[in-house]
């Protein structure tokens, strides 16, 4: 047997859930744009797996897949910079990057 | 087993542990390197799926761009404690394990019982539709017809649409980390 669209979903289900752990449990901000990054990355590897075991005839020539996982690169560039941006001014303004004191608009 | 499975299986394992290194790290600078490790691997599985065009962005702009961004931030962050105890956990840490092992087992279970995904076989030739356009020989080219063809089928509006975000984002990301 080779390789099996299986293979590649269930990597991508780990990695997904190992960067939400690191988006849910972690303090510094930077590690958790880094715990989204490692999901952006595993739904990436799920889109062009899709995309690579596609068999319907007319739909299969349209990649969608890797166009979908190309659209989903530009965005994740985008989200980084503002996020470091972001993070980058917090720090200015109050000398910390840790999520649990950055509670200014909190009720 | 052949190769193709074999290379998966490295590549897959070197992925799992580079992203649990990521998460588990004291030091947040040893996250970062690791965090780089798992965009390049990344890409050994987009070519493993005839993908070269996403392998190849995958490098330049993770492995290249996000991760000379992550370092920088990272740089110009800096806590007084960085080798103790830089990138700690938080309080919520025991709710989110079970959390995603909840996903994880979620996920698989439902991939495991698709009949559609069981039985889904690769197309190792993508190309050869009878379209209005010859299909072309290598996957850049193809990419590159898909999102800017005037004639063919292309995603042309998402893609300007996408560059519209993308100086937005440059926009805002200028404005936001301006000092006052």
């Amino acid at each position: 047997m080779g390789l099996t669209l299986n293979h590649f979903l269930v990597l991508g289900a780990l990695l997904f859930c190992i960067g939400l752990y690191g988006a849910l449990a972690k303090r510094n901000a930077i590690a958790v744009l880094m715990g989204i990054e490692i999901m952006l990355n595993a739904v990436n590897i799920t889109m062009v797996g899709f995309s690579f075991f596609n068999q319907v005839r007319p739909y299969s020539t349209f990649l969608t897949g890797q166009i979908f996982a190309i659209f989903i690169i530009t965005v994740a560039a985008a989200e980084a910079a503002v996020a470091l941006a972001m993070i980058i001014a917090i720090y200015r303004r109050r000398s910390t990057v840790d999520v649990g004191e950055i509670d200014m608009m909190k009720w | 087993m052949d190769l193709a499975t074999l290379i998966f299986w490295i590549i897959a394992f070197v992925l799992v542990g580079s992203a649990l290194l990521v998460v588990i790290q004291r030091n947040i600078v040893h996250s970062a390197l690791a965090l780089i490790l798992f965009f390049a691997m990344a890409s050994g599985i987009y070519l493993l799926l005839n993908a070269e065009f996403i392998a190849i962005v995958q490098i330049l702009i993770y492995a290249g761009a996000v991760a000379v961004l992550i370092l920088f931030a990272l740089m110009l962050t800096r806590t007084s404690n960085i080798q103790v105890n830089s990138n700690p956990n938080g309080k919520l840490r025991w709710l989110a394990l079970p959390i995603c092992a909840l996903v994880a087992a979620g996920i698989i279970f439902a991939t495991s019982i698709s009949p559609l995904v069981t039985t889904a076989t690769s197309n190792l030739v993508p190309y050869g539709g009878k379209g209005v356009c010859a299909i072309p020989p290598n996957n850049v080219i193809y990419i590159g017809e898909l999102l800017y063809s005037p004639t063919c089928y292309s995603y042309v509006l998402p893609f300007e649409i996408a560059s519209v975000v993308l100086l937005v984002a440059i926009m805002g990301a200028i404005v936001i980390g301006r000092e006052d």
